[in-house]
C-alpha cells in the first residue's frame, strides 16, 4: 500500500514546529482522514477541530502545502504525495494547540453586526411574499458555513492584523446577506464604512479563491457594498436628496 | 470543594443545535438568564448536517394538508408506538415554529406565488418539508445562532459536561471542563435542558459526527432519569459506500423526493417488490405513477422509494444480502435518470441538491447528473431518548428537561424524514418555555462538592495509569461490535454476546491511559465521552433483547414479524439502585378519541 509523509505542524501558543509522520494512503482518503489515523496511532493528543467530515460544518479548516483547505475536502489524490504534505494551522488565528487556532474574535465580531429588521408582514396570517429571483442572491451567501478560511486568507488581518478596523470578507458575506435580504429594512452603511473597514478591501479576491462553498464574496458581496457605502455618501445627488429626506435609507 | 470557576445560570442548556438553540431563545424570552454549553463551537452542531428539510403542514403547495393528516403520518410512521399527545403538538405547532424561522431572517425556497416552498417526502402524505435546497440544518441553525446571539445568552463554546449535580433528588447545576484548556467548570442552574443529540458514534458506520456519544442520554440515566425506547435505532437507508473515507456520510432523502430512484446489480426498481400492507394504499404500484407524483400530481400515489426509512434501508440490505447489490457492497441511486423526463435535467439537479452534487463530485468522482450512486444504511438517528412529560419536556427527575435527539417519544418506533428539525424546534421552543417557568418557580438549589470532587477526580484518571492501551482502539472496538451484533438485523443470541463485549470493554475503558496534558487533547476527551457510549450501548442492547418482534426500525430475525402483544407498551430503562440496568414495560397512553378518529379517518 502506498505510503505518504505529512509534515504536521505540532505546539501551542509559546511555539512550536513540524513534526513529521508517515501514514498509509487508501482510496478516496482525505488529509483529515491521514490526520485522524496518525492521531489513532501515533500521535494520541494531536489536537484537530472536526465535525461533519462532509464539507458542511466549517470545523477543520487549516493550511495545506501553503493553502487555506477544509481538510475533509481535500484529497490526497489531488496533493503532490512525493514530497511531504504539510499540514499547520491557520495563520490569522492565535494558536492554541497544534491545528486549533482561537477563532473567537470571529464570533465577538459578528454581534456588532446590526440584526435582522423585517418589514409588517406581507400578508394578515403574519407571513410574507418572496420571489425565488429575489432571495436566489441572498441564498448564495447564506450558503457560508463559517470555516473563516477567508478570514485566514485576507491580507488586511493576516498581514496588517487590523482586526479591530476591518470585519474580513466573512462579515461582509455577512452583512451583505442582511442588507440585500428582500425583507430587511435595517441600515448597516455608516459602520460598514466606519467602524467595519470595508474600505480596507481592494478587492484582490482571494478570499473568493479558497471558498469552499464557491461563494463569489468579492464580486457579489463586497464590490456591491462598496457601491452603496459610496452612493450613499459620496454621490453628490444622493447627499443633496439626503439634505431635504435625512432619514432616508 | 477545590476551587472550581463557577458560572451561574437561571436556565443551562446543554448542546447548541437546533433544539439547543431554540430552548435557549425561549428561555431567554422569558426574562432568565440562560448558558448555552456545547463540545464544538457554535454552529458547527450536527444539525448542520440536516439536508431534506423540516415537516410542517404548511399546505403551501398541497391545500389538503394540514395538522391531522402529519399527525397521522407521524403515528403510521411510528407503528403507534408514538406519545400521542407529542405528535399532536407536534404537528399543530410545527407550522408556526417554521414561520417565526423566517421572520428571524431564514430565506426558504419559494413557490411560484412567493410563499414557502415544501417538497415531498418519505412516509408523508402530501408535500410538506419546508427546505432550502439540501443544506436546510445549515440554514435553521445559522437562523437560530444569529438570532440567539443577541438576547443576552452567555455560550460556553467547547465546553463537555461530565455530570449533573442534584440537591434532594432535583438538578441543580452540571460539572465538565473546557476542551480548550482542560480546566473545571460548575455550573449552577436552577433548570438544566438536555439538547445533546444522539448516539452515531456508538457504530462504525454512521452518518453522525465525533460528538454524537449519548452524552445527554447517559448525565440523564446517571442522574436517575428513565430512557426510553432505545431499541429503535434508525439506519438511513442512503449513506455513501465508496470510497472507504467517506463510507457513513449521508445521501438525502431528497434525493428520492425529486425523483431519485432505487435499483438493483439487475437494474430492477426492487422497491415495487415489497410494499407494506400499511402503506399499500399510499404508494404507487408502478414506475409511471411514481414519476407523476414527483411531478405534483394530486391523483398520482407516491413511489415506493418513498416509504419509511425502516423499510426501505431492510430492503437495501435484503438486496445486498442475497447478491444483488453494487460493486461496493450497497446498492444504486440514480437520480440522473430523470432526464429522459426533464429537458434540463442536470440543472435541474443542481440547483435541486446542490450540497448532494458537490459532495459525490469532490469525494467519489462521480457526477449525480450522469450516472448513479451507490449508497448502503448509514447509522442515523435514535428515536429513543429521556423520557419526558408532553407538554413540558421535563423528565421525572424535577428540573431536567430534555428536547430534540436525545429525548424521546415523537417518533415512536421510526422517525420520518423532516420531522427530526420540527421537532427541535417544536420541543426545544416548549423546553425553554418550561425549564425557565420552573427556575421561576424554585430557588437555586445547593451544590453537594463532594460530587464535583469525585467527577472531578475520576475525569483525571486516565493520566495517572500506566497502561499501554489508548481510548482510540476501544471506541473503535465498541463501533466495530456494535455495528456487527446490534445493527440493523438483530438475534438474540448475538445481543446476549454484545452485552458480554460491552461488559469486557466497560473493563478495558476503566483502564485507558492518555497521554499529553489537559489542553486539547482528544485522547482524553475520547477516553470521556467512551463511558457515556457504553452506557448507551448497553441500554440499545437490553432494550433490543426485550423487544422480541419486529417493528419499526427494531428487526429481529429471530421474530420476524410484528406481534400485536408488543404493540401496547413502550420499553423504560432506569438505573437501579444496585447501578444496574433494570427494563420495564410502560403501557401505552390512553389515546383521546379525537386522536384515533383521525387515525382511523386517514387509514
Amino acid at each position: 500500500m502506498a505510503k505518504a509523509t505529512f509534515r504536521i505542524w505540532r505546539g501551542d501558543a509559546k511555539g512550536g514546529g513540524f513534526q513529521d509522520y508517515e501514514s498509509e494512503v487508501t482510496a478516496g482518503m482525505v488529509v483529515l482522514d491521514a490526520v485522524h489515523e496518525i492521531q489513532a496511532k501515533q500521535a494520541p493528543d494531536l489536537a484537530v477541530r472536526w465535525n461533519c467530515k462532509a464539507g458542511k460544518c466549517g470545523s477543520c479548516s487549516a493550511e495545506i502545502n501553503g493553502m487555506p483547505k477544509l481538510m475533509c475536502m481535500t484529497r490526497l489524490n489531488q496533493l503532490p504525495l512525493d514530497k511531504p504534505v504539510t499540514v499547520e494551522p491557520m495563520h490569522t488565528f492565535p494558536r492554541i494547540k497544534d491545528l486549533v487556532t482561537d477563532v473567537s474574535w470571529n464570533f465577538r465580531v459578528k454581534t456588532q453586526i446590526k440584526p435582522f429588521k423585517p418589514r409588517q408582514p406581507d400578508a394578515p396570517d403574519g407571513t410574507w411574499r418572496m420571489a425565488q429571483q429575489d432571495v436566489n442572491r441572498v441564498q448564495e451567501f447564506r450558503k457560508c458555513i463559517e470555516c473563516f478560511l477567508c478570514q485566514d486568507v485576507c491580507h488586511v488581518l493576516r498581514e496588517h492584523h487590523l482586526h479591530d478596523q476591518f470585519i474580513g470578507p466573512r462579515f461582509f458575506v455577512y452583512a451583505a446577506a442582511l442588507e440585500m435580504h428582500p425583507l430587511d429594512t435595517e441600515d448597516r452603511l455608516t459602520e460598514l464604512r466606519k467602524a467595519q473597514g470595508i474600505g480596507f478591501c481592494n478587492i484582490t479576491k482571494c478570499c473568493t479563491k479558497v471558498c469552499p462553498e464557491s461563494i463569489t464574496i468579492t464580486d457579489n458581496a463586497i464590490i456591491p457594498l462598496k457601491e452603496r457605502v459610496v452612493d450613499d455618501y459620496y454621490d453628490p445627488l444622493t447627499r443633496l436628496f439626503k439634505m431635504f429626506r435625512p432619514a432616508a435609507k | 470543594m477545590a476551587e472550581y470557576e463557577t458560572h451561574q445560570h437561571d436556565v443551562l442548556i446543554i448542546g447548541a443545535g437546533g433544539a439547543g438553540l431554540r430552548a435557549a431563545i425561549e428561555a431567554s424570552a422569558a426574562g432568565v438568564t440562560v448558558g448555552v454549553v456545547s463540545k464544538s463551537l457554535l454552529g458547527k452542531a450536527h444539525t448542520v448536517m440536516a439536508e431534506g428539510g423540516i415537516a410542517a403542514s404548511l399546505a403551501n403547495v398541497d391545500d389538503r394538508d394540514n395538522w391531522k393528516v402529519h399527525f397521522s403520518d407521524t403515528m403510521r410512521g411510528g407503528q403507534y408506538l408514538n406519545q400521542p399527545r407529542m405528535a399532536e403538538l407536534h404537528a399543530k405547532e410545527a407550522p408556526d415554529r417554521v414561520r417565526e424561522l423566517e421572520a428571524w431572517g431564514a430565506l426558504f425556497d419559494r413557490t411560484p406565488d412567493g410563499r414557502i416552498l415544501q417538497r415531498n417526502f418519505g412516509g408523508h402524505k402530501y408535500a410538506r418539508l419546508v427546505h432550502v435546497g439540501d443544506r436546510t440544518g445549515l440554514e435553521m441553525i445559522r437562523t437560530l445562532q444569529d438570532h440567539g446571539i443577541h438576547r443576552g445568552i452567555d455560550f460556553h463554546m467547547e465546553t463537555t459536561i461530565l455530570t449533573l449535580l442534584k440537591d434532594a433528588g432535583r438538578v441543580v447545576g452540571a460539572f465538565g471542563y473546557d476542551r480548550e484548556r482542560g480546566r473545571f467548570r460548575l455550573f449552577q442552574a436552577k433548570a438544566v435542558v438536555l439538547a445533546t443529540g444522539g448516539i452515531g458514534r456508538a457504530y462504525q458506520i454512521t452518518s453522525n459526527s465525533w460528538e454524537y456519544t449519548g452524552d445527554g442520554h447517559s448525565l440523564a440515566y446517571h442522574a436517575g432519569a428513565e430512557l426510553m425506547d432505545m431499541e429503535f435505532l434508525q439506519f438511513h437507508p442512503t449513506g455513501m459506500v465508496w470510497p472507504p473515507s467517506v463510507r457513513g456520510i449521508l445521501v438525502t432523502e431528497g434525493v428520492r423526493g425529486e425523483g431519485g430512484i432505487l435499483t438493483n446489480k439487475e437494474g430492477r426498481r426492487f422497491m415495487f417488490d415489497d410494499i407494506p400492507p400499511l402503506y399499500k394504499n399510499q404508494t404507487a404500484d408502478n414506475p409511471e405513477e411514481g414519476w407523476r407524483y414527483t411531478l405534483g400530481d394530486k391523483n398520482a400515489r407516491r413511489p415506493p422509494e418513498l416509504l419509511t426509512r425502516d423499510h426501505v434501508a431492510r430492503c437495501i440490505v435484503r438486496e445486498i444480502r442475497e447478491g444483488r447489490g453494487s460493486p461496493h457492497g450497497g446498492v444504486f441511486l440514480d437520480i440522473s435518470w430523470i432526464k429522459q423526463k426533464l429537458p434540463n435535467a442536470a440543472e435541474h439537479i443542481k440547483r435541486k441538491l446542490p450540497s448532494m452534487y458537490h459532495q459525490f463530485k469532490q469525494l467519489a468522482d462521480i457526477d449525480i447528473t450522469r450516472e448513479p450512486m451507490e449508497i448502503g444504511p448509514t447509522t442515523h438517528y435514535m428515536m429513543g431518548g429521556v423520557r419526558v412529560d408532553a407538554e413540558t419536556q421535563m423528565s421525572g427527575v424535577p428540573g431536567l428537561f430534555a428536547a430534540g435527539e436525545c429525548g424521546a417519544g415523537l417518533h415512536g418506533a421510526n422517525r420520518l424524514g423532516g420531522n427530526s428539525l420540527s421537532d427541535l424546534l417544536v420541543f426545544g421552543k416548549r423546553a425553554g418555555e418550561f425549564a425557565a417557568k420552573f427556575a421561576k418557580e424554585h430557588g437555586a438549589g445547593q451544590i453537594n462538592p463532594d460530587e464535583a470532587d469525585a467527577a472531578a477526580r475520576s475525569a483525571l484518571e486516565p493520566f495517572e495509569r500506566q497502561s499501554a492501551e489508548a481510548p482510540y482502539q476501544i471506541q473503535h472496538d465498541l463501533q466495530d461490535m456494535m455495528q456487527n451484533l446490534v445493527g440493523i438485523v438483530r438475534r438474540e443470541e448475538e445481543l446476549h454476546e454484545a452485552l458480554e463485549h460491552l461488559a469486557a470493554l466497560r473493563e478495558r475503558a476503566g483502564k485507558a491511559a492518555v497521554a499529553g496534558n489537559r489542553e486539547y487533547n482528544p485522547g482524553w476527551h475520547t477516553a470521556l465521552d467512551l463511558r457515556n457510549l457504553l452506557t448507551v450501548s448497553e441500554a440499545v442492547a437490553r432494550a433490543a433483547i426485550e423487544r422480541k418482534e419486529s417493528r419499526g426500525a427494531h428487526f429481529r430475525d429471530d421474530y420476524p414479524a410484528k406481534d400485536e402483544a408488543f404493540s401496547k407498551f413502550n420499553l423504560v430503562i432506569q438505573k437501579g439502585a444496585d447501578g444496574e440496568m433494570r427494563i420495564s414495560r410502560e403501557p401505552l397512553p390512553q389515546m383521546p378519541e379525537e386522536l384515533k378518529q383521525i387515525i382511523e379517518e386517514m387509514k
